[in-house]
This record gives C-alpha cells, sequence and structure tokens, in this order.
C-alpha cells in the first residue's frame, strides 16, 4: 500500500526529441499570426453559421454531416466565450469584436499541427527508420494546402488528425500484438483505433471510408489469427470479441452519442425545424411546443389541425388548400374537375388548417364533452379558410394520372356529386378503438366511395445544382490543376490561396507508381518463386502499401461517384497519405535497388536536392498561403505558373 | 488403361487447390477414355442422379488446403502443386500410400459395385435424357400460347420499333448497343415482317402484321436459358439434381417465361450471358488439356458469346467482368505452376488476350459497322448526332449538302450545341411560366430538326436588310457584336440578371423584342474557341461561343430537361462561369443565305472510329440522361430480390388481356433464403478449415462443391446485381433477371449439397441416404411446379375481375399488396 515509502518512486521519461521538435515546428507553421485575417475567409462562412447555431442552442441538421466536427468547433467558441452573434453571411466580412477568432481557429491549427509528429510515428509504426519518418513529417509540415487548410475554421485538417489517428494507433495495436496482447497499452490503442475511426466518420461521412479500410486491415488480422493454430479456440474467440468490440460496437456507439449530445445541446426551434417530425419539434424549445402547448391532446369532431405527411419526401409538407382552382385543361389535354386545389405544403401557413367535421352534423363548433374520434370513423375535412370540403373523384389526378384528384368542392359543377366521406385509419393503433392522437398517431384518409388513400405530393421544388467558381474534378487534383481563392485583402493585393506544394504533389504521385509498378514486379517474380525481398520486408512492404495507396485510393476514388459540388480541399485527406508513402518508397529504393554504394550516395543527394526544392516551393508560395505579404502584379504573374490557377491581380 | 487408373489415383492423392481441381478432370478423362472399352464396369444411372460418382474424391490431407487462403501466397503451394503435377502417372504404389484410408476404401467399394451394375452408357444416356427433357420443358412452356396477347406489351413497342427502323434501313438512336435490335430486325424480316407496323404504343393491335417471328426468335433464345443453366450448374457441383433444381426452378419461374415471352432485348442478353458463362466453366474444365481443340473452342465461344452480351446492351459488362476475374485467378495458378516454363504461360496469356480481349472487340466493332451499313438513310435519330455524323445519312439536309461557307450579315442558321445530345438551339411561342424569371419567350435546345431552330444573324447597330443587293455582302467575324433573331416569331435572343429555370446560378436567356427591336440585352459577341480576331466564320467546322455583352456571361446549354411547361425540352442558360466546356461551345450547321454562292462541303466525311466513338458518347449520355422524374414510382434495387414489385406488361382493366411481370414468389423467396443460408454455411465451413478442423471425407468433398461452384454463383449474382446500388439511371423490375439466373444457380447447388449432407448425417445406409436426397429435391421441385401452377396466369394473361375481388382466379395469391394484377 505505502510502496512508494519502501522503494523510491521513479519516474522514467522517455523523450523522443523529434517529436517534440517536429510538434514545435508543427504549432509554428499553424499557429502563426492565426488571427490574420480577421475576416471571413471561405468556408468559414458555411461552418459559421453552424457555430452561432450552438452558441445560441439553436436546432439545426446540416444535410452534409454528422454533427461532431461542427462541435468541435463549437467547443473553440465557447471556450473562447462567443455569444453567436456574427452574421455569416459574405466571405471578407470584417468579424466583430465579439468572435474569438483566435480560439475558434485554435482546434483546426492544433489538428493540423499535430498531424506533423503523427506522420513521423506512423512511419516509424512501420518499421522506417527514423530519417525515413523525418522526412515525412517535413513533407506535411511544408505541403502549403495543408498549412492553409489548417488555420482557418474548417474541418478537412481535424478530418486528417483523426484519419491519421486512427490508422496510428491501430498500427501500435497491431504491433502489441506479438508481444503483449492484453496488456493495458493493447487495450489502450485498441479502443483508442475505435474512438478515432468514429471521430473520423463523426466529421465527414467521408470518413466511413478510412473507417473501412482500417476494418478491413483488421479483418484480414483476426483471419490470420483464426488460423494460428498455436492459440486455443478460447483465445482467438476473446481476440475476436475484443476487436469486435473495439471496432464495431465503440464506434456505433460513438456515433450516436455525438447525435445525442448534439440533440441535447440543442434545445431551441431554429430554422430546421421542419425535416423533423412534429413529435420531435414539440420537444424544442420555443418550437411546435409553444403551439401545442396547453392543446388538447385528443382530436374530437370540431377539432382544428393541421395534417403533416409523415415521409414526406423530398421535404415534409403540409395538407394545404387555397383558392385557385385545377386549371381546366392540363397542358396535355386531359381535362380536370376545375376545383379548389389541394396541395402539400412544406411551410407553415393559415391554410393549412381543416376543421374535422362529423358528417352527420351541420354545426362544427366542438361538443360538450368533446367526441374524440376513433379509428373507423368516418368524417369530412373542412378547410378553415374557404369553408370547403375535401373531396375526391375519379378524376385524374393532375401529375400522377393513375390516381385520383383530391380537390376541395365547389358545389356549382352539379354533374359531379360531392365525395367528401373519408374514414380515418390509425396507422400505429394499439387496438381497434384508438383515438386519434395529436401528433403521436399517424393516421390515414381512405375515401369511402372509391376506397382511394389519401397521398399528398410535392410541389414539385427546384434542383440544387453543383456548379461554383472554383469548384473542380477530382482528375484536376491530381495534377494541381486547379486552385481555390479563399480571401483578397481588401485594398492591398495580399490574399489566400488553397494551393498545393506542388514538388509534393507531384513526387508523391510518382512514388505511389512507382509503389505499385514495383510491388506488381515482385508479387510476379513471388509468384515465380523468386524472392526479391526477404519475407518480414515483403510483409512491411505489403502493409505500408495498403495502408497508404488503400489510404489514397478510399479516400479519392469515391468522388467520382459523387454529384455533388466538389472543391481542391476534398483531396487533402488522400494526398496526406500519398504524403505518407514518399519517403518510405525513397527509402525501399535506397535500401534494395542501388546496388552500389556509388549509387546510393547519387540517390541520397538526389533525394536531398528534391527536398530542397519542396523547401524552395513552399517558400515562393507562402505569401499565397499566409496572406500576410502584399505582392506586385509582377510577382503575383510570376506565381502563376498554370494556366489555370485563378491567382487574384487588381487593375487599377 | 493401367496407366489412366494410376493417373486417378495419383490425382486424388494430390493436395493443393489447382491439383486438386485437376484431379477431378483427369477423372473425368478417364471416364472420357473408358467410353471406349464398353465392357468397362459403371456405375448404374440411380448412381449417377444422386450425384455420387462423378464427384471426385476429396484430397485426405486438409492441411495443405488450408494454407491456401492464407495472406501471403506461400511458395511452397506453387511447388507441392508441381511436385505433385510431375508424379502424376507414376508408379500406383507410390501413389496409393498417400491415399487416405476412407479413399481407399471408398475406391474398394466402388470397384466391387462395378463388375454387377450396368453401363457406362446408360448413364451417359440417363444424362442426356434429363437434359433433353429438360430442354424439352423448357421449350414447351416458353412457346405455349406465345401469340398472345396479339398486341403490343410494354417495351415491344421500343424494340419493335427498332426492328422495324433495321428493316426500314432508318437511322434511329438508343441508349444500348445495337446487335439486340438487328437481331429482332433480322428475326422480323426472315419471318416476313415487312417493318410497315408502327409500334406506336403499348396495347396497339397487331392484325395482320407478321409478329410471330419476333417473338418466336426471343422466345426461342431465351428457352435456351435453361439448358445452359442446366450445364453450367452440372460442371461446376458434378451432381445431376442440382442441375436438375436450377433447371426447374428456372422452367416454374413466371418472371423467367414472361421476359422471353416478347420482342424484348433481354432474353437475347440473358442468352448470350449463360452462353458466356457456359463456355467459361467449360473451359476451366479443359483446362487440363491446354490448347486441345475443345479447350480453344470453348475460349472462343467464350469471347464470342461476351461480345454478344455486351453488343446487347452495356450490362453485358458484368459478366465480361465475371471472366475476367476468373482468367486473371486462371492465369495466375498458372504462373505460380513451376512446372510450366515462362513461355508456356506466355502462350496461355496470349491465347487468352486473344480470344477474350481482341476477339469480342472485333466482333464489337463489326456489329456497329453492319449497324452504320445498314441504317443508312436519315430517321428520327439524327438531331442526336452531331453535324459531321449526320451527313452521311441520305435523306438529311447535310447529306452531299451544299451551302455557304462563310457566315454573312443576314445568313439564316440553325445553331447546335457540340455537347452530344444537346440539340439546337430554339425558341417557340411560349413564355416562361409566372414566377420563373422574367415572363418572356422560352428559348431551349431542341433535340429534332423544326422551324423554330432558324436564327438570324443580324448586326447590332442597323436594322437595314442585309439582303438588300445593294450593300455588299458583309461577312460575320470572330469578335463581331451581333444580335440573333428568331425567325420564326422576330424575337431576339436575349439575357439578363434573372435565374435560369433549373439552373439558378445562371442567368435566363429570352426571347425578347418586337419585330427584331430590342434592347442592349440582345446584343452578343461571337467567338470562334482558339482563333484570332478578324477571321470569318465557318460553317460547320467553326466551334464558336456567344458572349453576352451586358452580363459578360456565355450561352450555353445545361442539358436539364425543362418540366411540362418547356415541353421537356433541354434549358438554355447564359452562364457567368467563363470555363470552356462544351455545353457552351456551339457550331453552326444549316446556312441559308441566298447572296452567297454554295460550296459542296466535302470535308465532312467522319471515320468509322470516329462514328464509334461519337455514338458511344451519345449512348453513354443518353444512359444518365434516363433519370427518374421528380413523381415518377421507381423501383429500388432492393425491392428485387424481394419480389417487391412487379411490372405491368399488358391491360389494367378487369376486362384488359393482363399480363404481369412477376417472379414467382416460392422460388424467389427460396432464392433469397438460400443466399443467406449460403452466405452462413460458407462461412462456418471457412472458419472450420482456417481453424485447422479435420473434416470428414465426405464433408470435405461438399465443401469444396459449395465453396468453388457455389462461389461461381455468387460471385456472377453479386456482379449482376450489386452495380446497379450505383447506378442514377433509371431503374426496372426486369433489371434483376440476369441475377436471378445465378441466384437460382446457387439455390440449386446449395440445397443439393445441403440435402446430400443431412442424408449423409442422418442415416448410414447409402441407399437410403439416396432416398433422402432424392426425395428431397423432388420435394422442392413439386414446390416449385405446384407454384408454378397457382401463379401461371400471370405469365400466361388473365382476363376477368382483379386479384382484390374473390372471384378472380388470382384471388387469395395476392400475397403483398404492392402486387397489383
Amino acid at each position: 500500500m505505502l510502496g512508494f515509502l519502501r522503494q523510491p518512486l521513479v519516474v522514467t521519461v522517455d523523450i523522443n526529441l523529434n517529436v517534440v521538435a517536429l510538434t514545435g515546428v508543427g504549432l509554428l507553421s499553424r499557429l502563426w499570426r492565426l488571427t490574420y485575417p480577421r475576416a471571413v475567409v471561405f468556408d468559414e462562412v458555411y461552418y459559421g453559421q453552424y457555430i452561432s447555431f450552438y452558441m445560441k442552442r439553436i436546432f439545426f441538421l446540416d444535410g452534409s454531416g454528422p454533427p461532431f466536427g461542427h462541435m468541435l468547433l463549437a467547443l473553440g467558441g465557447y471556450l473562447g466565450g462567443f455569444d453567436g452573434n456574427f452574421l455569416w453571411n459574405r466571405i471578407g466580412a470584417e468579424y466583430s469584436n465579439n468572435v474569438p477568432v483566435w480560439s475558434l481557429r485554435l482546434l483546426p491549427a492544433l489538428a493540423g499541427a499535430f498531424s506533423v509528429p503523427m506522420a513521423y510515428q506512423i512511419v516509424l509504426e512501420l518499421n522506417f527508420s527514423h530519417c525515413t519518418a523525418m522526412g515525412a513529417a517535413l513533407l506535411m509540415l511544408i505541403e502549403n494546402a495543408l498549412i492553409t487548410q489548417s488555420r482557418l475554421i474548417l474541418l478537412e485538417s481535424v478530418l486528417i488528425f483523426f484519419s491519421l489517428l486512427s490508422v496510428l494507433s491501430y498500427l501500435k495495436f497491431s504491433n502489441l500484438q506479438k508481444h503483449s496482447p492484453f496488456s493495458r497499452s493493447w487495450w489502450f490503442w485498441l479502443v483508442l483505433t475505435g474512438v478515432a475511426c468514429s471521430c473520423t466518420v463523426g466529421i465527414k461521412y467521408m470518413g466511413i471510408f478510412t473507417y473501412l479500410l482500417v476494418l478491413s486491415i483488421a479483418a484480414v488480422h483476426a483471419w490470420h489469427l483464426i488460423g494460428d493454430q498455436t492459440l486455443s479456440n478460447v483465445s482467438v474467440f476473446c481476440h475476436l470479441l475484443a476487436r469486435a468490440v473495439a471496432l464495431l460496437v465503440i464506434p456505433v456507439v460513438m456515433y450516436l452519442l455525438f447525435f445525442y449530445v448534439h440533440l441535447i445541446l440543442l434545445c431551441r426551434s431554429g430554422p430546421h425545424d421542419q425535416i423533423m417530425s412534429s413529435a420531435f419539434q414539440a420537444s424544442l424549445e420555443g418550437g411546435l411546443a409553444r403551439i401545442t402547448r396547453g392543446q388538447p391532446l385528443e382530436v374530437a369532431y370540431g377539432s382544428q389541425v393541421t395534417l403533416r405527411s409523415v415521409f414526406g419526401k423530398p421535404l415534409p409538407c403540409w395538407l394545404h388548400s387555397h383558392k385557385n382552382t385545377y386549371p381546366m385543361i392540363y397542358e396535355n389535354g386531359r381535362g380536370s374537375s376545375h376545383q379548389q386545389q389541394v396541395t402539400c405544403y412544406p411551410f407553415k401557413d393559415v391554410n393549412n388548417w381543416w376543421i374535422v367535421k362529423d358528417p352527420g352534423r351541420h354545426q362544427l363548433v366542438v361538443n360538450n364533452p368533446p367526441r374524440p374520434v376513433r379509428h373507423g370513423d368516418l368524417v369530412q375535412l373542412v378547410h378553415g379558410m374557404t369553408t370547403r370540403l375535401l373531396n375526391t373523384h375519379d378524376v385524374a389526378a393532375p401529375l400522377s394520372p393513375h390516381a385520383q384528384e383530391v380537390s376541395c368542392y365547389i358545389d356549382y359543377n352539379i354533374s359531379m356529386p360531392a365525395q367528401n366521406l373519408w374514414r380515418l385509419e390509425i396507422v400505429n393503433r394499439e387496438s381497434d378503438k384508438d383515438i386519434w392522437k395529436t401528433i403521436m398517431s399517424e393516421v390515414r384518409f381512405v375515401h369511402v366511395n372509391t376506397s382511394a388513400i389519401l397521398k399528398w405530393r410535392m410541389l414539385m421544388l427546384r434542383t440544387d445544382d453543383s456548379e461554383h467558381k472554383y469548384s473542380s474534378t477530382p482528375l484536376e487534383w491530381l495534377t494541381l490543376d486547379t486552385n481555390i481563392a479563399y480571401w483578397l485583402h481588401p485594398t492591398t493585393s495580399a490574399q489566400i490561396h488553397l494551393l498545393g506544394n506542388i514538388v509534393i504533389w507531384a513526387s508523391a504521385s510518382l512514388a505511389m507508381v512507382t509503389y505499385t509498378l514495383l510491388s506488381f514486379w515482385y508479387l510476379l517474380r513471388r509468384r515465380r518463386n523468386i524472392c526479391d525481398l526477404p519475407e518480414d520486408c515483403w510483409l512491411r512492404w505489403l502493409l505500408t502499401g495498403t495502408l497508404c495507396c488503400g489510404g489514397w485510393a478510399v479516400n479519392y476514388l469515391p468522388f467520382f461517384m459523387m454529384e455533388k459540388t466538389l472543391f481542391l480541399y476534398h483531396y487533402l485527406p488522400a494526398l496526406t497519405f500519398q504524403i505518407l508513402l514518399l519517403p518510405m518508397v525513397l527509402q525501399h529504393v535506397n535500401d534494395y535497388l542501388c546496388r552500389s554504394q556509388l549509387q546510393s550516395h547519387v540517390f541520397s543527394a538526389l533525394v536531398v536536392a528534391g527536398y530542397a526544392s519542396a523547401c524552395h516551393v513552399f517558400n515562393t508560395l507562402r505569401p499565397l498561403t499566409y496572406g500576410d505579404t502584399s505582392l506586385s502584379t509582377s510577382e503575383l504573374k510570376a506565381l502563376r505558373w498554370k494556366d489555370s490557377w485563378d491567382i487574384l491581380i487588381r487593375k487599377h | 488403361m493401367l496407366c489412366a487408373t494410376s493417373g486417378l489415383l495419383a490425382a486424388r492423392a494430390t493436395t493443393t487447390l489447382p491439383a486438386q481441381r485437376r484431379a477431378r478432370r483427369s477423372a473425368l478423362r478417364w471416364r472420357r477414355r473408358e467410353l471406349q472399352f464398353p465392357n468397362h464396369p459403371a456405375p448404374p444411372l440411380c448412381d449417377f442422379l444422386a450425384g455420387r460418382l462423378t464427384r471426385p474424391s476429396p484430397p485426405p490431407n486438409g492441411r495443405i488446403i488450408r494454407r491456401r487462403g492464407r495472406m501471403p501466397p506461400v511458395v511452397g503451394g506453387g511447388l507441392a502443386g508441381s511436385e505433385l503435377r510431375a508424379r502424376r502417372g507414376r508408379c500406383r504404389s507410390q501413389s496409393t500410400r498417400t491415399v487416405s484410408p476412407d479413399v481407399t476404401a471408398e475406391d474398394a467399394a466402388l470397384s466391387s459395385k462395378r463388375p454387377v451394375q450396368g453401363s457406362r452408357r446408360l448413364e451417359a444416356a440417363g444424362g442426356w435424357a434429363l437434359l433433353g427433357l429438360v430442354t424439352l420443358l423448357s421449350f414447351a412452356t416458353r412457346f405455349h400460347r406465345l401469340d398472345e396477347p396479339p398486341h403490343i406489351c410494354w417495351d415491344e413497342t421500343h424494340f419493335g420499333k427498332m426492328g422495324s427502323y433495321y428493316i426500314n434501313r432508318t437511322f434511329f438512336f438508343d441508349v444500348h448497343p445495337p446487335l439486340g435490335k438487328m437481331l429482332i430486325g433480322l428475326a422480323g424480316y426472315l419471318s416476313g415482317y415487312d417493318g410497315t407496323f408502327l409500334f406506336e404504343k403499348p396495347g396497339d393491335k397487331y392484325e395482320h402484321h407478321s409478329y410471330m417471328g419476333m417473338r418466336g426468335f426471343c422466345a426461342f433464345l431465351g428457352s435456351w436459358l435453361i439448358p445452359f443453366a442446366y450445364l453450367i450448374v452440372l460442371e461446376l457441383s458434378k451432381s445431376p439434381p442440382a442441375a436438375l433444381l436450377t433447371a426447374g426452378l428456372l422452367i416454374f419461374d413466371t418472371g423467367c417465361l414472361t421476359l422471353s415471352q416478347y420482342i424484348l432485348l433481354d432474353p437475347i442478353l440473358m442468352f448470350f450471358i449463360m452462353a458466356a458463362m457456359l463456355s467459361m466453366v467449360k473451359y476451366n474444365s479443359c483446362a487440363d488439356r491446354p490448347f486441345s481443340a475443345p479447350w480453344w473452342s470453348w475460349l472462343t465461344l467464350t469471347g464470342i458469346s461476351l461480345a454478344g452480351a455486351l453488343g446487347v446492351k452495356f450490362v453485358g459488362l458484368f459478366i465480361i467482368m465475371q471472366v475476367g476475374l476468373n482468367t486473371i485467378s486462371d492465369l495466375w495458378h498458372l504462373l505460380g505452376d513451376l512446372s510450366l516454363s515462362l513461355v508456356t504461360v506466355g502462350k496461355h496469356l496470349i491465347a487468352r488476350i486473344l480470344c477474350l480481349i481482341v476477339l469480342p472487340l472485333a466482333l464489337y466493332t463489326a456489329m456497329f459497322a453492319v449497324h452504320f451499313m445498314v441504317l443508312n438513310q436519315s430517321g428520327p435519330g439524327d438531331g442526336f448526332f452531331s453535324s459531321a455524323f449526320q451527313a452521311r445519312l441520305s435523306g438529311n439536309n447535310l447529306h452531299n449538302a451544299s451551302i455557304p461557307e462563310h457566315l454573312a450579315y443576314g445568313s439564316v442558321i440553325t445553331v447546335k450545341n457540340l455537347r452530344m445530345a444537346s440539340g439546337y438551339l430554339h425558341s417557340h411561342m411560349h413564355l416562361y411560366p409566372e414566377g420563373i424569371g422574367a415572363r418572356q419567350q422560352q428559348v431551349t435546345t431542341y433535340l429534332h430538326k423544326d422551324y423554330n431552330n432558324l436564327w438570324i444573324i443580324k448586326k447590332h447597330n442597323s436594322n437595314s436588310d442585309p439582303l438588300d443587293p445593294s450593300f455588299p455582302v458583309e461577312f460575320v467575324r470572330h469578335g463581331d457584336i451581333i444580335r440573333l433573331e428568331h425567325k420564326e416569331t422576330s424575337r431576339n435572343l436575349h439575357s439578363h440578371y434573372h435565374e435560369a429555370p433549373m439552373t439558378r446560378k445562371h442567368y435566363q436567356v429570352t426571347g425578347y423584342g418586337l419585330n427584331g427591336t430590342g434592347d442592349s440585352n440582345d446584343l452578343w459577341r461571337i467567338e470562334v474557341v482558339n482563333r484570332k480576331f478578324g477571321n470569318r466564320i465557318k460553317v460547320l467546322r467553326s466551334r464558336i461561343r456567344f458572349i453576352h455583352i451586358v452580363t459578360g456571361c456565355v450561352l450555353a446549354s445545361s442539358g436539364k430537361v425543362l418540366p411540362k411547361w418547356g415541353w421537356e425540352q433541354l434549358e438554355v442558360t447564359c452562364t457567368p462561369y467563363l470555363k470552356e466546356t462544351l455545353n457552351s461551345i456551339w457550331n453552326v450547321e444549316d446556312h441559308f443565305n441566298p447572296r452567297l454562292p454554295n460550296i459542296s462541303l466535302d470535308v465532312l466525311k467522319p471515320t468509322f472510329s470516329e462514328n464509334l466513338l461519337e455514338s458511344h458518347m451519345v449512348m453513354l449520355r443518353g444512359n444518365s440522361g434516363l433519370k427518374p422524374k421528380d413523381n415518377d414510382f421507381t423501383s429500388k434495387p432492393w425491392h428485387w430480390p424481394i419480389n417487391y414489385q412487379g411490372l405491368r406488361f399488358s391491360g389494367i382493366n378487369d376486362t384488359d388481356f393482363r399480363v404481369y411481370l412477376l417472379g414467382n414468389p416460392v422460388i424467389w423467396w427460396l432464392n433469397l433464403l438460400s443466399i443467406a443460408l449460403y452466405l452462413l454455411l460458407g462461412s462456418v465451413i471457412a472458419v472450420t478449415v482456417q481453424r485447422g478442423a479435420r473434416l470428414p471425407v465426405k464433408v470435405e468433398g461438399l465443401s469444396q462443391v459449395l465453396l468453388q461452384g457455389g462461389g461461381q454463383a455468387l460471385l456472377g449474382w453479386m456482379l449482376h446485381y450489386f452495380p446497379f446500388f450505383l447506378m442514377g439511371r433509371v431503374l426496372y423490375f426486369h433489371h434483376y433477371f440476369p441475377a436471378m439466373l445465378f441466384s437460382s444457380m446457387l439455390t440449386g447447388i446449395l440445397w443439393d449439397t445441403l440435402l446430400q449432407f443431412c442424408a449423409w448425417r442422418l442415416v448410414s445406409s447409402s441407399s437410403l441416404a439416396r432416398g433422402i436426397h432424392m426425395g428431397g429435391i423432388l420435394s422442392l421441385l413439386l414446390g416449385a411446379a405446384y407454384s408454378f401452377y397457382l401463379f401461371h396466369p400471370l405469365a400466361y394473361g388473365m382476363v376477368g375481375p382483379l386479384a382484390q375481388n374473390p372471384l378472380s382466379p388470382m384471388a387469395g395469391l395476392r400475397w403483398l399488396e404492392s402486387w397489383d394484377f
């Protein structure tokens, strides 16, 4: 118990100064003048509005991704004491004094900075030399695009950080597997893998591909484990169970947790309410709850109701009617009833109100005590504003000719009798005598005469298009044929661009091609029983490739299938994996392909020259990365190395 | 004789996978050879049916097999294989030593039976009889009531029409490659159909037109699916009951039956898919006799079938993928076989490149050559293609055209968007509806030739008539500022800062002004791409852009289809993004100017390869353009395997003759169950083997069939099903049918194996086990047949009350509410 009295308390600290140094320069490069420019830069305008929502606790749901990333950004705002009062509407707008720019940008910058030592660690875990690891970290450090992206309120650097973290922790875990399974650090790295994976997915849905990559590598390793007959069945089972819990259960739980926290945090009604169900809206402060507060739970004859479609696609909407009538004849020559239009309207409106009427009575007032409406009852629905009855008849509907038209009956057309009796069916009823309840009941209205079911359809919404001045195609990313102008100083020509270090981009792609060709060559030769590499080296080479080329592929190829607007920054996660591969391929070439001392020296010299030119390019592009110096027109023109780069030049 | 026997024994002793497959083949070869010795004992028909004898004895040594699946390919595997290969055919004593006691016992049992039992010929005859029976049933079901209904059903309206186009030699456009429609046309032509029927819409009566030739041709190809499936499964599992079960499932499936009875591409496509699969499986079986005549012929047949499948629909790519994967793994094994020299491996590689890449490509190209040759007259498809392409169609206004070469003011022109299948700049007497931009005249692109495509080029600053002979002719030059006046309505091409109807970030383009008088928003600068200022503009060859002077935007076609108010023509916008894309580049196609001399343009002679490339681009665009409309109910891929909803082929009301494409639910749900069961069973076996458990010999053999034969079928199912999840185009239920064929093959293999396994576990007596096995198969077959009896009106047609009505023959059979028959 008091063991420290008998034995001295010893703390052995093992500090890798390389890591410390790398972290230091990483922080320096990402945090330097972080608050500059004090204006909204590019997509900050997009993420900023969500931060404001968090600060004001207003409910929102961003269709493009899960909430974890936004939450992290909002954490920065919370720590900096941001009150959310800023109108995020224009790129280039100056931040007001209440916006804590430094703390908002801090988190992505930290993520970007820590990616540098992490690259070092990953290469080490893959059993390459320290020199190679330093090389990988250096490349991460001087990649202009990564720096630009990390210094702003954007999510890519965080995504990259968590992708690298999941890869690193998996590598640590699998290296521990051989010597000390089920040790404390084994568990730590295993669980961390799961957590990092779920964070990756939680930031952007693209992260799911990195998760799948890690998962499939884990599956292959597990398969080997199953084949390992030195292990007993029980221990194999334990191994598999531990992996399943850490890599499947934990991520799912974490993912649900993100949404849980999101919903807990955001408790006030806002503009995004309507995509959620009525029951949910009723739970929001100032949302539907304000309207429904004190309103009766049971619907009775004479109640005024709004009817909302449950599975509204593409948007939920309310049954709606207005004074306009259907056109006498549609453009394709079909006729209509020329009665009052009934539509489904996605916005709240007085015209959404209907009164439930008992067909046997002529009054609309509620009885005392109220008579609740039950499953199977016959009702009429009266439109509140126009007092017309909801009606349908054997006339083709305007957009779907095989369905019946629904209208509000106007009694001038004698040839068509009113057919306005509807039978109420509660879909989620527990018994056949259930009462129609507000919000909770899902109901269908079955038309009595024709037994048609009331379906309400959306008015056609116009499609959103995918074009932007700086949008690009995935093929342009490989050769860096495109850039994005993020920000331009209001008066001078200082500007920030998302622009990669072209030497790194080219050599990383080249390294990947080299890797692929070499592996293919080795593979064919091994098949003919010619082993160029020793077995362990070959396995390491394979794992390296699976991680780096696989990481590149899963973060790049899916974009070809996507129809959304794509930007250069979508390529950065894939690029990171490519960058990791480059120094490892270089070391491999040096170790195995350079036959003589001389070749080796020449090759090293070439590598040094390559790094020097990368540094030079970094330095040249630095003004566009940090946007701190105003360049002259001729200098800017000189930086336009590719015709397709759009560098902003002021006209005087 | 002795040599051959010892070969078998030696082969039985082999262990690694390739060697094992070879073992099975050598066993077969031994039998085939044996046919020459009629007095040699052979197993009887019942044994043959039970599928016991043709199955090779599994390798006794499980440990080496186990190693196969492991990550780094073990070099030793190749070595072991070669060793064994070398050993094959050597002395008997050496090989028998490695044979496990089980095998020897079984062998002994066999040899003791041999003398008593009937001849091998009987077995072969039984096999052939079974195949004959299956074929006969298949033809009988498919040709039964083929002539009904005597009106157009569903997509017959397209494919029948396209067959007619081939007979009439008029050019048309379709999203599929031409082979299927050419064959339909050929069948029609040979059967005396004259191409005069209009095929206007489903439900039109054929009357005196001969349609049975075309339907008969499709039914003929559709009937072959079943014998093909039978043979494939027989080859994969070596078990006639499995093959019989598969064939039964397919014969009794109402969906396959319906789909085979009409003038559609699907029976043709499936015919080629199954033919490719069959020849691939057969050539796999010939692998022990490479470069022999059967080997070459099966390989060649595979290539031919692949070309056929791809030539009917692009879905044929999936079977190409399957054959490709199979070939790669095949070559991989050959490469690992160190007894083969690299030269031999190279020969193998070249043979496959020749037969599976070069030959199909050549055939595919030839199809298009025939297609272009047959369709040499102008028709409804012209507008989809570039000006140059149209010039080769007789009857087209560009055919042997002579038009003025350079644009001049006052010329009347049509302007075509360079993006393929985008159409001509068009306007008409209709306004944009209220709420969509300014309420001015619509401007669209239109794919067909029309007077509303004509525009007049006018100077921006004078209204004098340029056709007045007192003024000199003034040519339009690169960089000039012009107005484009719509000839029919006399409105100017106009743009302004209103958002375009579909592409909201672009500006709206309208027709504006009265009799050619508008405002400054009517001015456009005409620019030739990659040319210097001041050059004249050439008809057809100059690639031009129109830049709006006031807003600086570029006239473009967005390719989006306008809603009904725009007559479903394509949207024209003015895009503020100045990137050069084909959307914003145009060329001048027709050109009328009485003051200029007409020059015969001989430049428009595109080569065959240009034609080929262009028609592929247009097809791809057409395919991706088949987007589901907002309000249509679209079939989702997950609906298909559960038979969620069928397709109405003919008739809606109770007085109509109704045909409804729906899979036989009993069979389809059995298929679905089988896939799940297979995955479960497969993973259990794989894990057991990986853990190094020793399986009994019988189980080992069964699991090999399950993993390898079943694996092929499963792969086929996955390749023909999952890609649809990634497709953006509109999908239909019938897209699932190729996958369904593979799924039925999997079902056959799985249940046969499963029944054999159960029979083996439950009883020890072999005759009783055989009884259980055969009984199981027969009851499955009977179940399928009975459900076919219940559901056959779906395929053969029904008249009378709908299924909701209790009087209907289909009453009570509407098991899912989504089936509407």
